[in-house]
């Protein structure tokens, strides 16, 4: 019953809807709360803790103006990454196609929550997704069972695909373009089945790929290797698969990767990396998402020519 | 009122992104690692922190940029505008009428991508890993940096018909290249910004740029032809980053041999 409350259009049960509506205004409210009194509060100096008890209580105006400094900086941050969209569309809207903009007080709060929204994320991120990521690798390492650590890889990559919004839009119109390049029968069956079918074979792309990548931060390898081995074989694939999937394969590299998944997978190997004696967090950590972009393409390739 | 049941709603949809990982994340730490994390409170508190902010950043996109990007992307590539209202589009389209659209797509592609917030955390990431030498904002301007650049190639793609395939082979070869030169350390790094580019902010006013395009211009299908801006949008900034790398490293080999001739 409560599952038709993720639908916008559809009615929803007038005490849910007013749970959802509450729990819209009133998690902002905690959460701003939360993030005062946690915020870096695990490395912060007591000194420094506006919520402790001050020692040196000689310049009120001076705690708060810290304060307000503490809390703004994330924010300017943040418009950092806002502003060059807010400009583009200025430009275009007022000077090349000379329109004005419409719903000035929408834009102006919509922006504050963006900024807030990404403030949140980015504390957020370095609370939660990167400690637990980093810990989990030390973890898995410590225990000293490689298998395990290989099924955690291809459950966290099949797992936070399978559902990945994007890929369910791409995969349905993947079938669309199927149905009229007469690879499968125009019939709604046909369409969903196809569209599954891709749905998972990404999925799975994206598990071994997880699977590929952590076997080669264990083993040490070099990443430029296997990444361009991989470019050889979307090339190869390109001339036998069906041309209407290749747009599509080629594409399914990119949505794959979410942004709560990225920051977990990129943790994971940093943190493997740097548990490994003789592994180099830079050079051995990263590359897991590269082969996360580059496994679908062959997969879909390769379903495209099976399908 | 409305806001607030469709920010509601925005909350839902990314609880349901988030309960696959936050499942297969605790089964395996009871079930198989079977110890306490170490910091319970500040991991759920950020775990929130981290659902809250991705709601309300999306919240926001949709409220304020979103549809006027889409419609701006709908509005520059529609023919009125293109042609004027009186000609109509012609039967053979020349590439250098859209100079508007590729701006624009360069403009977009750039400006998405400095707001992605998956970017920002490779970054951050990245920042840390290399102790400073690589710095937050550096690595996301030059990821920018491709991914304008790849984003308006697609776009010329689009309006020239020419294969898809084609162009993604050539920025293979050039990656290759690229890899045999560049300093050894920042080449997974390279690698990853590939991946990290396309995401929240950049997949829906980029998908929406391409199939505008392909529904105006003459003779392009938008299921065949719309498709291919993202691959675009992924090769470009592996070869920036490197492209980047390479620089830094020329100007401190330069300054070095100034240093010693002085």
């Amino acid at each position: 019953m409560a599952l038709q409350c993720f639908n916008p259009h559809s009615n929803c049960p007038p005490p849910l809807r007013w749970m959802i509506v509450w729990s819209a205004v009133l998690q902002p409210l905690i959460s701003v709360i939360i993030t005062t009194c946690f915020a870096e509060n695990y490395k912060m100096h007591p000194a420094d803790n506006p919520l402790l008890p001050n020692q040196n209580k000689k310049r009120p105006l001076g705690v708060l103006w810290a304060i307000l400094r503490k809390a703004a900086k994330p924010l300017i941050e943040s418009a950092f990454a806002l502003l060059p969209i807010i400009l583009v569309i200025a430009f275009f809207q007022l000077i090349v196609l000379r329109q004005p903009i419409p719903n000035m007080g929408q834009m102006l709060w919509g922006s504050l929550l963006v900024l807030t929204g990404l403030a949140l994320f980015v504390q957020g991120l370095q609370m939660a997704l990167f400690p637990l990521g980093e810990e989990m690798a030390y973890n898995f390492v410590r225990k000293g069972n490689l298998w395990w650590l290989l099924v955690f890889a291809f459950a966290l990559g099949f797992g936070t695909t399978v559902a990945e919004p994007a890929l369910i839009a791409i995969s349905q119109e993947a079938a669309r373009i199927a149905a009229s390049g007469r690879l499968i029968h125009d019939s709604a069956e046909a369409l969903n089945n196809y569209a599954i079918g891709l749905r998972l074979t990404v999925a799975l792309a994206v598990g071994v790929a997880l699977v590929l990548g952590v076997f080669r931060i264990l083993k040490g390898w070099p990443v430029q290797y296997l990444i361009i081995g991989g470019y050889f074989a979307v090339v190869i694939m390109t001339y036998f698969a069906p041309p209407e999937i290749i747009g599509i394969a080629y594409d399914s590299g990119g949505v794959t990767t979410s942004t709560v998944t990225v920051p977990l997978v990129a943790a994971l190997g940093i943190g493997l990396a740097k548990t490994i004696h003789g592994r180099d967090p830079l050079i051995d950590g990263f590359g897991l998402i590269a082969f996360a972009s580059l496994t679908p393409m062959i997969f879909v390739m390769a379903y495209g020519m099976l399908f | 009122m409305d806001g607030l049941v469709s920010f509601g709603y925005t909350q839902l949809a990314m609880l349901r992104d988030v309960v696959p990982i936050a499942a297969i994340l605790i089964g395996f730490q009871i079930l198989v690692l079977r110890q306490p994390i170490k910091s319970p409170a500040q991991v759920t508190i950020g775990m929130v922190l981290v659902l809250l902010g991705l709601a309300m950043f999306l919240q926001g996109l949709q409220m304020a940029l979103f549809p006027l990007g889409r419609l701006m992307a709908a509005q520059l590539t529609a023919a009125d505008f293109i042609y004027g209202s009186e000609t109509g589009t012609p039967l053979q389209v020349h590439w250098l009428d859209y100079l508007w659209v590729y701006v624009f797509a360069a403009a977009i592609g750039f400006a998405t991508t400095i707001a992605e917030p998956a970017l920002l955390a490779v970054a951050i990431k990245a920042n840390h890993v290399s102790g400073g030498t690589i710095t937050v904002r550096g690595l996301r301007l030059a990821v920018a940096v491709g991914a304008s650049m790849g984003v308006t190639l697609g776009v010329l793609r689009i309006v020239t018909g020419t294969p898809l395939h084609w162009y993604i082979i050539s920025g293979y070869v050039v990656v290759i290249i690229q890899t045999t030169l560049t300093p050894k350390r920042i080449i997974p790094l390279a690698y990853d910004s590939g991946g990290v580019t396309t995401s929240t902010v950049t997949v829906p006013l980029v998908a929406a740029l391409g199939l505008g395009l392909a529904e105006t211009i003459p003779g392009r299908s938008p299921l065949l032809d719309g498709f291919g801006l993202i691959a675009f949008t992924c090769l470009f900034p592996i070869m920036s980053v490197m492209g980047y790398a390479q620089l830094v490293e020329f100007k401190a080999r330069w300054l070095a041999r100034r240093n010693r001739q002085d």
